[in-house]
């Protein structure tokens, strides 16, 4: 099994390399080819997941043995949250990819967006899969310079605009992530995370440590377009041709952003109270003010693009939650539902907010404007688009039985239980304001008297197929709440994060 | 400590950059001077006092070689400096066709 595991880096790199040169030569080679290395991965991950993974699944690249106990080589680890990454990037990337084939026809040059897409997706698996810090330096490279150059892929005015905002903002977070890499290996004198985590269990949670910390923090933030750091995400995310949209919200800023803030802190650093307070205070900040930002915006991609500020604002206070329950060794369980509550919802924000981003580029494509006021009675002409979109918009204002519903109601009865009341009532508000905005997003594009002069048909089949495929996966996925099926899903990546020393204990002791 | 204090000082002139200057030029200046502040950085925490560059021969006997692992990691990090700075320059170029400016102020379709 565990020679599976680099696959998820090797095959996206190998497209990406193939489809340009290929792609010249055969017609329609990158629409087929990636569509087909994302399933495989996709269909890899799902049959990882259903064999149940216990130990992590550790690969040394190029097979170096450690030598003293000390891993030498770069290692590839897959446990249960890597795997549950790994499922959310490839599948999205499917439907991304398969949702192209149609959308991307009035674009030039699609071998070099095809590229792009398979170089970004590779990057992503690689930050998801490594265990050392400074190969997730590297992969995290990989995925923002090609998320840089998609931004940009329309070369208009505002696509070059966001994509230089997005350069310098994501080049600084780089360099901040990268000078707390120098200043860990400084103090440990190693790369591989669990034996720094190892190292680091001696050591007292010092100065040096915590500047460490507040770095890596700044960096992650960053790139996660959290509140103080945010100024980046609305321009770059709705500036980006749709299917990029819903890879960049739906899945970048999870995958390279909340992602490595959760493994190195839960997994590495030693628990400490004052970060975890930051992360709340800054996930809390996120989820209010992300929202009321939204409710300001007429342009549909630029409030989606708002709103996943707010929604990955819920993902991290669950998490920090667990965090600052963790710390000070307050109950257990209620720590554990906090965690299964974040991670569940940021396996929902992927679904939803992919499915949104693939509405709102159906609607660009059909009428060709962003602006909710210019439209209009959209449900009766795109009843497709309609029907899904009115689902995902449920399933993130948190209507049962669609699964945003779910994963908000454990976050509110973990910070009942845990008694963080005021965090309780914010996410109760929070879920009222973004309802609100996304009814008005349905009434003013779907159902209000139609704008438009000419007719206006239903997307093409690939596009429909992605947008179906993600409405039943809203709906489907709100059987997570359920013991069964949790087991098997989320369980195993709750676990990796409740157990904190296990992932360093694992792999050192192979 | 002297060097590392002044590899921070520089670290935080690059940053200034970053956030005052109006032109885009400077502004890719900047950040390129970000990277090689933490570049140097990396370099200056596996030297050692005296030591020998790391090649194993025969004649040396317990030879003090200054940490070769940081750098690789520099000569990788440089490698994807180089990239990110040809991506900035490359869109900066693109802007500069668009709008026949530099300056940040005048261009300003996006807010917020």
């Amino acid at each position: 099994m565990s020679d599976l595991v680099p696959l998820f880096v090797i095959l996206p790199l190998a497209t990406a390399f193939l489809i340009p040169i290929l792609g010249q030569f055969i017609k329609g080679f990158q629409k087929g080819l990636l569509p087909l290395v994302l399933l495989f991965l996709t269909i890899l991950a799902i049959n990882f997941i259903t064999k149940g993974i216990g130990q992590p699944i550790s690969y040394p690249v190029g097979g170096w043995d450690p030598e003293n106990g000390i891993p030498i080589a770069i290692y590839l680890v897959l446990d249960g949250l890597s795997v549950l990454l790994l499922l959310i990037i490839n599948l999205i990337g499917f439907l991304s990819a398969f949702y192209s084939i149609s959308y991307m026809r009035k674009f030039t040059s699609q071998n070099n967006f095809y590229a792009l897409l398979a170089l970004m997706i590779a990057g992503m698996n690689g930050v998801v899969l490594t265990g050392d810090m400074f190969n997730l330096y590297v992969f995290l490279e990989i995925a923002v310079i090609a998320s840089y150059a998609l931004v940009a892929f329309g070369i208009e005015r505002t696509e070059l605009e966001a994509s230089f905002k997005y350069q310098v903002l994501g080049g600084v977070a780089s360099l901040l992530i990268l000078f707390a890499i120098g200043l860990l290996y400084w103090r440990t004198q190693t790369l591989n995370m669990a034996d720094i985590a190892n190292v680091l269990k001696e050591g007292s949670n010092s100065f040096y440590l915590t500047f460490t910390q507040i770095l890596l923090v700044a960096g992650f933030g960053l790139k996660a377009a959290m509140i103080p750091f945010h100024a980046w995400l609305p321009d770059a995310h709705s500036s980006a041709p749709s299917p990029i949209s819903a890879m960049l919200s739906g899945v970048l800023i999870k995958a390279i952003g909340i992602y490595a803030i959760l493994r190195l802190f839960f997994n590495m650093f030693i628990i400490n109270y004052e970060i975890s307070l930051v992360i709340t205070v800054i996930g809390t900040l996120s989820m209010i003010i992300g929202s009321l930002l939204a409710f300001g915006q007429w342009d549909m991609k630029r409030m989606l693009a708002y709103s996943s500020i707010s929604q990955m604002g819920y993902v991290v206070i669950g998490v920090g939650m667990g965090m600052i329950l963790l710390s000070k060794n307050g109950d257990e369980s209620v720590a554990s539902l906090a965690i299964a509550g974040g991670l569940f919802h940021l396996v929902n924000h992927a679904t939803f907010k992919g499915l949104l981003f693939l509405n709102a580029g159906a609607i660009e494509h059909k009428t060709g404007t962003r602006n909710m006021k210019m439209m209009g009675g959209l449900a009766k002409q795109m009843p497709i688009t309609s029907t899904t979109s009115l689902g995902a918009s449920m399933s993130i204002s948190g209507i049962p039985p669609f699964n945003g519903f779910f994963s908000k109601l454990v976050i509110i009865i973990a910070a009942i239980k845990g008694e963080f009341y005021l965090l309780a009532v914010l996410a109760i508000i929070v879920a009222f304001v973004t309802l609100s905005y996304f009814l008005r997003f349905q009434r003013y594009a779907f159902f209000n008297k139609s704008k438009f002069t000419r007719k206006i048909k239903e997307v093409p089949f690939p596009m429909c197929f992605s947008m179906v495929v993600l409405v039943i996966l809203c709906v489907g996925l709100s059987l997570l709440i359920f013991p069964g099926i949790r087991d098997i899903i989320l369980t195993p990546a709750v676990d990796v994060l409740m157990e904190t020393t296990n992932y360093s204990s694992a792999i050192i002791g192979m | 400590m002297t060097v590392y204090i002044m590899c921070f000082i520089l670290f935080l002139v690059g940053l200034y950059g970053v956030l005052t200057r109006r032109n885009l030029i400077k502004i890719v200046i900047s950040v390129t001077i970000m990277e090689f502040s933490v570049f140097l950085f990396f370099v200056l925490i596996g030297y050692i006092e005296n030591g020998l560059a790391p090649i194993l021969t025969e004649e040396l006997n317990n030879p003090v070689f200054v940490d070769p692992l940081p750098q690789a990691m520099v000569l990788t990090a440089i490698v994807i400096g180089l990239a990110t700075s040809a991506m900035l320059l490359a869109i900066a170029i693109r802007l500069y066709k668009k709008y026949g400016t530099f300056d940040t102020r005048k261009i300003n379709n996006l807010k917020g």
